[in-house]
């Protein structure tokens, strides 16, 4: 086979799901190590695919199919596979760490001095997950008042969901 | 903005300020790892998605009051030369000089603090301070996170922490590390034992430069390797700990070779100084050696303290991209050669011939009363 960038003879081959479509490349010795294929954590082959195949011959094989079949779970914010997470041990994005949350126990035995977090945490968020909190407390008073119909009270956690929503906006 | 050249143009406060812990310890550095919510990591984004976290990060970081003025620069917009310089002066990861646009670095006037913005993270953030000021480092550059949280919303789970690419720097986030200076420890190896036992407590050591155990200019990195489970105070108050003890085994070793062999010491210094004040070429695993011993000197008292931060501003100058950067032009590696033995030459001028009586281990008077405590 030959590589998809120059003749010569293909010895990388890659597959990856890129926005829900399996893309194979081949590349030859000098191709791979020019487009730093070789190194997993520097190497996109969506960048790949979409940038750099513009330059070269451009006959890449598309195979359309939904889902890896051997591939399992893919993260649905950002298309990583548990294929991926396997070769690389790294993630795709944040929400990849709830996807393959299993996998991410395994692989968090042993290589650290605990399993959970202990430390700092954004101030920011701490105020935000403090505000959810409230609001879904308050929601779910307002439903109670509503159901049992003290619509008084039911009005003033209306205007207090409605204070605290303003105040997260500003 | 700042330009590359006047970034550049002095060595920062920390490269010569290590006389701490009897100047054992060089420079303590704190790194923190950070994503963005809702976008994919940079290993993993496209050119498009890449270039969208860049956009929301480096006008933020630019915007925090410490970085007025900094240098910021997408890598794509750097030579080799001055990615290398980056990365000899450790402002920028060998892999983060490896990428071109969509990834930048934002380096603060007196180089204290360095942002990489899309590395193997969207955001990696360090700190440096001379000698051992781990807390120190991490108090400030947390200082500058919390402030930057306020106008970036950082991937955070509440049972794992800050959320990175790689499950190894999960929870703080935080890398801890030292740079230390251990001759004695190596010339009466003991080095061995202190680096397992080091090792042992599951703390991270290795050889600044060369590969492996070996260390050119007998300097170490200690650093932490576990991220979660562990509070950042945690794990800085027993990396600073442990880095204080291995700074008294160096010290009292130190004291040890002066008392029994005092003759060798003489000897190595009195080479080191000979080669380094008159080679013409000289290559740089030679030179660090020497320098090395040299900076020995300078903490022991053979040669007047400030040795030790010409010793330091040295160690950094005569790189092989520092060269290239100082000729303006690129070099062939004899001519890096000659140019850094003409380098070394200079800067040592004014240095006087090592006094034999003052290895004979009497306490000299130090005007620097940081200096080397150890020796009275
Ligand atoms: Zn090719
Ligand atoms: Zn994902």
């Amino acid at each position: 086979m030959k590589c998809d960038f120059c003749d010569k003879k293909a010895t990388v081959f890659l597959t990856q799901l890129v926005e829900g479509q399996m893309k194979k490349v081949c590349l030859c010795d000098a191709c791979a190590k020019e487009r730093g294929v070789t190194d997993p954590t520097g190497f996109s082959l969506a960048d790949l695919l979409l940038g750099g195949m513009a330059a070269g011959k451009g006959s890449v094989t598309t195979a359309k199919t939904a889902v890896a079949a051997g591939g399992g779970r893919r993260c649905p914010s950002c298309g990583f596979t548990l294929d991926d997470l396997r070769r690389v041990r790294r993630f795709g994005c944040s929400d990849c760490y709830a996807t393959f949350g299993e996998e991410v126990s395994q692989m968090l035995r042993g290589l650290h001095k605990g399993t959970s977090h202990i430390g700092k945490v954004p101030d920011g968020l701490m105020a935000r997950q403090v505000l959810n909190q409230r609001l879904e407390e308050l929601r779910s008073r307002l439903d109670q008042a509503v159901s049992s119909e003290s619509y008084e009270e039911a009005a003033g956690i209306r205007d207090e969901i409605r204070n605290i929503e303003l105040g997260a906006k500003a | 903005m700042m330009r590359f050249s006047t970034l550049i143009k002095n060595p920062a406060d920390w490269m010569t300020g290590g006389q701490g812990e009897h100047g054992a310890v060089l420079t303590s550095r704190i790194r923190l790892a950070r994503n963005l919510r809702g976008h994919p990591f940079p290993g993993w984004a496209k050119r498009d998605q890449r270039a969208a976290a860049l956009e929301l990060i480096q006008p933020a970081v630019e915007a925090l009051p410490p970085m007025k003025d900094a240098f910021s620069q997408q890598l794509g917009s750097l030579n080799p030369v001055q990615k290398q310089v980056l990365v000899e002066r450790h402002l920028i990861s060998r892999e983060h000089a490896a990428r071109g646009d969509g990834s930048a670095a934002v380096i603060e006037r007196r180089q204290t603090f360095s942002l990489m913005i899309n590395e193997e993270d969207h955001l990696r953030m360090q700190a440096i301070r001379p000698g051992l000021q781990l807390t120190a480092a991490f108090n400030a550059l947390s200082a500058l996170d919390s402030e930057l949280e306020k106008s970036l919303e950082f991937a955070f789970d509440p049972s794992l922490g800050y959320l990175t690419t790689c499950p190894t720097n999960l929870g703080t986030g935080l890398r801890a590390s030292a740079m230390l200076h251990l001759p004695a420890l190596v010339l009466s190896d003991q080095i061995g034992q202190i680096l397992q036992a080091v090792s042992k407590i599951g703390l991270a050591v290795r050889g600044l430069y060369g590969e492996g155990t070996e260390s050119l200019g007998n300097l170490y990195q200690i650093s932490n390797q576990s991220t979660l489970g562990e509070s950042e105070e945690t794990i800085i108050r027993r990396l600073e700990r442990v880095i204080a003890e291995v700074a008294v085994h160096e010290s009292n070793a130190r004291e040890k070779l002066l008392e029994d062999d005092p003759a060798m010491v003489a000897d190595k210094i009195g080479r080191a100084y000979g080669t380094l004040r008159h080679a013409h070429l000289i290559e740089s695993k030679e030179a660090l050696n020497h320098l090395s011993i040299l900076r020995l000197g300078g903490c022991v008292g053979v040669f007047p303290p400030e040795t030790v931060m010409l010793c330091d501003s040295l160690l950094m100058d005569i790189q092989p991209a520092h060269l290239q950067l100082h000729s303006g032009r690129k070099l062939s590696p004899e001519e890096r050669d000659s140019i850094r033995a003409e380098i070394v030459r200079s800067r040592l001028l004014s240095l006087h011939s090592p006094d034999n009586r003052s290895t004979s281990h009497e306490p000299k008077p130090v005007p620097d009363p940081h200096n080397h405590p150890g020796d009275a």
